[in-house]
C-alpha cells in the first residue's frame, strides 16, 4: 500500500475556515462551520461521519460543483471561486474524477462510451477517446464489457466502470461518494482494492466519503466529521495498517 | 458530445416517440388544414385561371369578385377596344342557370359563354371532342366533374351507377335544347357548380332576356403595352373597373378572406394544432430533460459547459424537430395525394411548408427553452445526492 508519508509533501487540496449553509424551509442548516483540510497528492483520505454531518458538503465544495460561503479552498493551488463558470467547468474536466454512489451512468451508453465521456468533453475525438475508454476497461477487468450497457452489468461492475471514467482523463484529484454502499462487503472490498491498485498512482490524490468501516484498512488518512466540523481526534492513519 | 446527445435521446424509446409524435400530429394538423384553406381559396379564382389568353378583366366597376356577376350592356365592348393599347378585346357571358335533369329535377350550372368568333375564354383542357365544336348548333360542352356527378344520367338499369353525360347526349338548359359535344377539364370552382361552355351568343338565348348581359369583357395588350397601365386608361376611358389577371385573382380572393368566416375558421384548428403540438411536444421533452437531470448533472460536474450542454438539448430539439416535421408534412403530403381528384379542396405550396417549419421550429425551441433554462439553472452537486 501506499502511504502518506511516501507522497505527502505535495498539496493537492487546501482549505482553511470553509462555511456553507443552506436555507431550508425558512431555517437556515449550517452544513460546514469553518471546516480546515488538507490532502496530499498520492494520498487516500477517507471522510466519515454520521449523515448529515456535513461530508458530501465538502467534497462537493473541494469539488467546485458547491460553492462556498466563506473560508479558503485551494484544489492544486486554484480557486475555484476565483474562475469563471467557464474556467471551472474546464478545471474541474481536466483535474477531477468522479466516482458515485448510484455510478451515474448513461444508460444508453455502451462501457466503453460512458469511460469516454469525459474525454469528449473536452474535445478529444470520438476515436481516440474510445481507444483510451477501452485501456482503462481493460485495466479495471471489463476488457470483455467494453460493448455492454449499464442495465447488463452487476453493480459491482457499474462501479468499476465508473472508477474507469474517473480515470481515463488522467485526474489529479478524485472524489468518491460512498463507492461502496450501494456493494455487498465482497464486491466493495474488491472496488476499493481496485481504487487503491488503479486510481491512487503517482501523485494522485483520492478522498472517498464513506460510512462503509469495512473499507477503512484502505485509507492512508480518516478524516471524521461532526456537525460540520472537522471533528478533533480523527483517527491516526498508522493505527490503521 | 453529439453523439451522446443523440444516443441520450434515441436510449429512451418511449420519449423519443411521444416527442416526435407531438410535433408529427401538429405537423400534419398546420400543414393539412393550411392546405385545404389555400386550396379552397385558390378554387374562388379557379375560372380565372383556367381563362388564360386575356390579360385584362373588364367588369362593373361594382363587381367584387369573379362570381359577383353585375352584366354590362354589350356596347361597352366597343369602348373597350376603342382604349388605346388593347390588341383584343372579347364578351364574355358568366351566370347560374338551371338545367333539368332527367329524373325532373334541376341542377344550376355556370354556364359560359364564348366569342362566337374567337372561342377566347375556352376550357383549358378538351377530354372529348373539339373547342371548334361549339360552332355546330345546340352544341355545349360540359366539365368532366358535372358529366360524371351533377349531370350524370339516370342509371341504365334500375339501382346501377349514374351514367356519365357524353359527347352525343342532350341537356335542357332554361327549357332549351343543348347538345354535348365534348367534354373538357378545369379547375374545380369554389361553388363546385358544372360549368357549361357554349358561344356568347347561345348563352344570352339560354339566359333569361335583360337589357344587360355581357358579365366581362376579356382583352389582351398590345406587345410592349403594361397590363396595369393598360387598366388604369381602360378604367379612365369608360369608368368601367379593369384588372389584370393577378389582380382580380387576389381581389376574388380578398373577398372571400374579408367576408367569409373560412380564414377564421381555419385558423382556428391551425392554432390548434400549434397549441396541442406545443403541450404534447414541449410537455414531454421537458420531461425528457427532466428525466435526465441526474445525467446532466453528471456531465456538468465532470466538466461539460452550460454551453454544451445548451448544445446537446438544442441538437436534439433539432433532431425531434426535423423528423417530427417530416413525418407530418409526409403524412399531409399522403393526404394530398391520396384525395387528388376528389372533393377535398387541397394545394400544398412551399409557402404552407415553410410556415409550417416555422412554427414547429417555434414549438421545439420553446420547449428546449424550458429544459435548457432547468439545465442551466441545475447545481452539478445533485450528483452528490443519493
Amino acid at each position: 500500500m501506499t502511504t502518506a508519508t511516501q507522497t505527502a509533501k505535495k498539496s493537492a487540496v487546501h482549505c482553511r475556515s470553509v462555511t456553507k449553509s443552506y436555507a431550508t424551509a425558512g431555517t437556515k442548516v449550517h452544513a460546514l462551520r469553518g471546516v480546515d483540510l488538507d490532502v496530499n497528492s498520492g494520498e487516500l483520505l477517507m471522510l466519515v461521519g454520521p449523515s448529515g454531518c456535513g461530508k458530501t458538503t465538502l467534497i462537493s465544495v473541494v469539488a467546485g460543483v458547491l460553492e462556498r460561503d466563506g473560508g479558503e479552498c485551494e484544489v492544486f493551488g486554484t480557486d475555484f471561486q476565483k474562475l469563471s463558470s467557464g474556467q471551472r467547468s474546464r478545471f474541474r474536466g481536466e483535474s477531477i474524477g468522479f466516482v458515485f454512489q448510484a455510478f451515474n451512468l448513461l444508460p444508453s451508453l455502451t462501457a466503453a462510451e460512458n469511460v469516454s465521456v469525459p474525454l469528449l468533453i473536452q474535445g478529444v475525438p470520438s476515436s481516440r477517446a474510445q481507444k483510451k475508454a477501452k485501456e482503462l476497461l481493460d485495466r479495471v477487468g471489463l476488457s470483455d464489457k467494453i460493448n455492454t450497457r449499464p442495465a447488463q452489468l452487476s453493480g459491482g461492475q457499474q462501479q468499476r466502470v465508473a472508477i474507469a471514467r474517473s480515470l481515463v482523463h488522467d485526474p489529479r484529484l478524485i472524489v468518491c461518494d460512498e463507492p461502496t454502499s450501494a456493494l455487498d462487503g465482497d464486491t466493495g472490498h474488491k472496488i476499493m482494492e481496485l481504487l487503491r491498485e488503479v486510481a491512487l498512482e503517482g501523485e494522485r490524490a483520492l478522498i472517498i466519503v464513506t460510512h462503509d468501516s469495512r473499507v477503512y484498512n484502505f485509507a492512508d488518512r480518516i478524516v471524521r466529521m461532526e456537525d460540520g466540523l472537522i471533528a478533533p481526534g480523527s483517527i491516526d492513519p498508522t493505527t490503521l495498517h | 458530445m453529439n453523439s451522446v446527445a443523440l444516443k441520450m435521446l434515441f436510449g429512451d424509446t418511449a420519449k423519443y416517440i411521444g416527442i416526435v409524435m407531438g410535433l408529427t400530429f401538429a405537423s400534419l394538423l398546420m400543414t393539412q388544414q393550411m392546405s385545404i384553406f389555400v386550396g379552397l381559396m385558390s378554387r374562388t379564382f379557379g375560372f380565372i385561371s383556367d381563362t388564360g389568353l386575356p390579360d385584362i378583366w373588364v367588369m362593373d366597376p361594382k363587381v367584387q369578385f369573379v362570381d359577383d356577376l353585375k352584366p354590362m350592356q354589350d356596347t361597352q365592348l366597343q369602348r373597350v377596344r376603342s382604349v388605346e393599347g388593347v390588341e383584343w378585346a372579347m364578351p364574355l357571358y358568366k351566370g347560374l342557370l338551371k338545367a333539368r335533369l332527367d329524373d325532373g329535377g334541376f341542377q344550376t350550372c355556370n354556364v359560359v359563354g364564348l366569342d362566337d368568333a374567337t372561342l377566347i375564354g375556352g376550357p383549358p383542357v378538351m377530354v372529348e371532342g373539339r373547342l371548334e365544336d361549339l360552332r355546330r348548333a345546340d352544341s355545349v360542352i360540359v366539365d368532366i366533374e358535372g358529366a360524371t356527378d351533377k349531370l350524370a344520367k339516370q342509371p341504365d338499369v334500375p339501382g346501377g351507377p349514374k351514367r356519365p353525360l357524353r359527347v352525343g347526349d342532350t341537356l335542357e338548359i332554361n327549357d332549351k335544347r343543348a347538345i354535348v359535344v365534348g367534354i373538357s377539364r378545369g379547375t374545380r370552382t369554389f361553388l363546385s357548380q358544372p360549368t357549361v361552355y357554349t358561344t356568347y351568343s347561345r348563352a344570352i338565348t339560354y339566359a333569361p332576356s335583360e337589357r344587360k348581359m355581357m358579365s366581362f369583357v376579356l382583352a389582351k395588350a398590345e406587345p410592349g403595352v403594361d397590363p396595369m397601365e393598360l387598366c388604369e386608361r381602360i378604367t379612365a376611358t369608360t369608368g368601367l373597373q379593369a384588372r389584370t389577371r393577378d389582380e382580380f385573382k387576389l381581389q376574388t380572393v380578398g373577398y372571400f378572406l374579408k367576408n367569409t368566416g373560412i380564414p377564421i375558421n381555419f385558423g382556428i384548428t391551425v392554432v390548434l394544432g400549434f397549441i396541442v403540438g406545443m403541450a404534447i411536444a414541449g410537455q414531454t421533452f421537458f420531461n425528457f430533460t427532466q428525466d435526465n437531470l441526474r445525467h446532466f448533472g453528471t456531465l456538468k460536474a465532470m466538466g461539460a459547459t452550460n454551453l454544451t450542454l445548451l448544445r446537446m438539448i438544442l441538437l436534439q430539439a433539432l433532431v425531434v424537430g426535423l423528423v417530427g416535421y417530416g413525418l407530418g408534412v409526409g403524412l399531409a403530403a399522403a393526404f394530398g395525394y391520396l384525395t387528388e381528384g376528389g372533393n377535398a379542396a387541397f394545394r400544398l405550396m412551399w409557402q404552407v411548408l415553410a410556415i409550417s417549419f416555422g412554427a414547429i421550429a417555434i414549438i421545439t425551441m420553446l420547449s428546449a427553452m424550458l429544459s435548457i433554462i432547468k439545465v442551466v439553472r441545475l447545481e452539478p452537486a445533485i450528483v452528490f445526492k443519493g
